[in-house]
């Protein structure tokens, strides 16, 4: 069977007054059915426009996807016309932002907004609307739904707001959610209930997540797969474990000593990425990584590593020295 | 007591109480925001004690209420045994040059319009240290060497730099008067993962160079852990647990500290897979009306009646560790 979502060699361009910017410079993965995909990266490193490339939400101009191909459920996302891609955002794909207040409409109530995901997608009347509304909030735990539906956004908490735009996600039974940055506005015990919420409806649902994140920690616990991107490529993708435990890529060997952890004696000093993050716009023709790696050789200022299997099947790294990498480490 | 046994700082009994009006010509007072209620604690000289605790919980206040960028409500703020919340103007000038403040967002604390090193300098001017403009750029290239960035960048603008400078500028700064004691207020929050870790490292090298006090507010508890000797735990506007870094962290008993940490994941799948976890439930209640007794009893997995009545105390139940518990023995 092949994959949910098939992501090849995508490419999406951003001009600017000051030049040509590559946010995401030819990446390729796979989303499986029911699994959860973890893109992490830092500011800049082209995750969030990676997912917003694939519902087609790059705003035209400055941007645009210059190459590649998304295959979702079967269908070409390239080719869909805009009522199309219309019909999957909110139905087959369900989206949560970062942001919950600026992604609900202030002026809309919360009932509103869920019912008219399920009229424009599902074609429900108001009755069974408001009755799935109703369903939907209990799913996402919040009691009293009757009356938070008449309320509206700025009179609910960030994390009630994030429960809604969960709920409008889930509302049309999709088959994949794509969840960028979803708890980073919240608090720690909050961001542990969103998060909690959202990987047990994904399961109990078979709903496959794309979850963005920069928290190493959020990843750890939730996701079956990481996809580490630096300067809009794929460095290193494999398995939740195997990335933590055998990174093949410097930069995410480099990423993981560098946080101090709760569960480890206190360390002396802290272990960090040296140097600065990359300049988009004077990226060379090598790995753009090379200036702040520790393992750099001739080879890396020639031409960019490929992302070639380094390790168990599915563990793939693009680093010229992915062996040495993982030797250094065991060692 | 002595000069030399006294804390450099110690807050007694803090009180910071916004009130909320209603009425444009006639303005009513409707209720108060308790942002900071009541609190106590003490800075040692040469220690770094870290404020955690989440949004609203007061910290920020605390902070700014140090730094008498708000006039606390009640309390004592004494530092080196003089008290800042009666300070006046005069005072108030000669001891900001002994207290400095990072801020949290490298973006909007510095002047978009001012090269990097006028905004160095400006402190140094305006309390007239120096005077020799030749003396002031020397004294700029020194702190921008000290803070990690090449002496150049003075001649730069703050957009021509990436956050992890822009916030290594922030603390030139506020090391440019030689301060002794600094509010690091989320100094770290808004910085990348890989850029963090080298600021914390900076923070740390300067502590130790300049015989410099923090108080480090922030919410990342690793990073709290990492660098701070003393930890209190904020909620609601009150301090419900202190201790030693290494005894708060090993030995949480105050059931809110408890879930915080359990609530932060470890960056480490096989130790996840591991960990049974429920997260606390409900939210923040709001400052405006808090609940009664224990602010924390309507969320706390070990509430018993009494907790709705009486406020706890933050008792010392063990050498050094204080908290505000009546279930906690």
């Amino acid at each position: 069977m092949p994959p949910l979502l098939e992501v090849m060699d995508l490419h999406t361009e951003f001009r600017t007054g000051a030049g040509l910017v590559r946010a995401v410079d030819g990446i390729s993965y796979t989303v499986e059915a029911g699994e959860t995909v973890a893109i992490v990266g830092e500011s800049g490193s082209g995750k969030s426009v990676s997912a917003l490339s694939l519902l087609r939400l790059i705003p035209d101009p400055p941007g645009r996807i210059t190459h590649g191909e998304i295959r979702f459920a079967g269908r070409d996302i390239m080719q869909l016309s805009d009522a199309e891609m219309r019909e999957i955002r909110g139905g087959d794909i369900g989206m949560v932002f970062q942001e919950p207040m600026t992604s609900l409409n202030p002026v809309l109530t919360i009932g509103r907004q869920i019912t008219e995901t399920l009229e424009q997608h599902r074609g429900a009347d108001r009755y069974a609307a408001h009755r799935r509304a109703v369903e939907l909030l209990g799913l996402v735990g919040i009691a009293d739904a009757d009356r938070r539906l008449r309320q509206y956004p700025h009179q609910l908490s960030g994390g009630m707001r994030q429960r809604i735009m969960i709920a409008i996600a889930l509302a049309c039974d999709p088959k994949l959610i794509i969840a960028d940055e979803p708890t980073t506005a919240l608090d720690v015990t909050i961001q542990a209930q969103i998060l909690e919420l959202m990987k047990d409806l994904t399961r109990r649902l078979n709903v496959a997540l794309i979850i963005i994140t920069h928290n190493l920690g959020v990843v750890a616990r939730y996701a079956n797969r990481v996809n580490v991107m630096y300067a809009g490529r794929l460095v290193e993708t494999g398995s939740a474990p195997e990335v933590y435990h055998k990174p093949r890529h410097p930069y995410t060997q480099a990423l993981l000593r560098s946080v101090p952890r709760l569960d480890r004696p206190r360390q002396e000093r802290l272990d960090p990425v040296e140097g600065q993050p990359p300049d988009l716009m004077r990226l060379g023709s090598g790995c753009a990584f090379r200036p702040r790696c520790r393992f750099a050789v001739a080879a890396c200022e020639q031409a960019q590593p490929p992302l070639e299997q380094a390790g168990v099947a599915g563990h793939l790294a693009a680093c010229f020295r992915s062996q040495d990498v993982c030797r250094e480490a065991a060692a | 007591m002595s000069a030399v046994g006294r804390p450099l700082l110690e807050v007694k009994d803090l009180r910071m109480h916004f009130p909320i009006t209603e009425g444009i010509v006639a303005r009513r007072l409707i209720g108060e925001v308790k942002a900071v209620d009541g609190i106590d604690f003490a800075v040692r000289r040469g220690e770094t004690l870290g404020l955690v605790g989440e949004s609203g919980c007061g910290k920020t206040t605390t902070g700014r209420c140090i730094l008498r960028l708000n006039n606390p409500t009640s309390g004592q703020i004494l530092y080196d045994g003089v008290d800042i919340a009666k300070m006046e103007r005069k005072e108030l000038q000669a001891l900001r040059r002994r207290i400095q403040v990072i801020f949290q967002d490298p973006y909007s604390s510095l002047n978009p319009r001012m090269k990097v090193g006028d905004i160095i300098a400006e402190p140094i001017k305006v309390h007239g240290i120096e005077s020799d403009a030749a003396k002031r750029a020397a004294r700029v290239r020194e702190l921008l060497s000290v803070c990690g960035l090449n002496p150049r960048f003075a001649d730069r603008y703050p957009h021509e730099m990436s956050g992890g400078q822009r916030q290594r500028v922030g603390i030139a700064r506020a090391l440019a008067l030689n301060p002794e004691f600094i509010v690091c207020d989320e100094a770290v929050s808004a910085l990348d993962v890989s850029i963090q870790a080298q600021v914390v490292n900076l923070l740390e090298d300067l502590r130790e160079e300049f015989g410099l006090t923090y108080l480090f507010i922030a919410h990342d508890l690793s990073v709290v852990r990492h660098l701070c000797q003393r930890v209190a735990v904020m909620y609601l506007g009150r301090i419900v647990e202190l201790a030693d870094g290494d005894e708060l962290f090993g030995n949480p008993l105050h059931p809110y500290t408890q879930a915080l940490l359990a609530a932060v994941p470890v960056p480490d799948p096989s130790v996840e897979a591991h960990r049974t976890f429920r997260p606390v439930q409900g939210e923040v209640p709001s400052p405006i009306n808090p609940p009664p007794g224990c602010v924390f009893h309507p969320r706390c997995p070990i509430a018993v009646a009494g907790c709705k009545q009486a406020r706890p105390a933050l008792r010392e139940v063990r050498p050094g560790h204080f908290v505000a518990c009546s279930e906690v023995h």
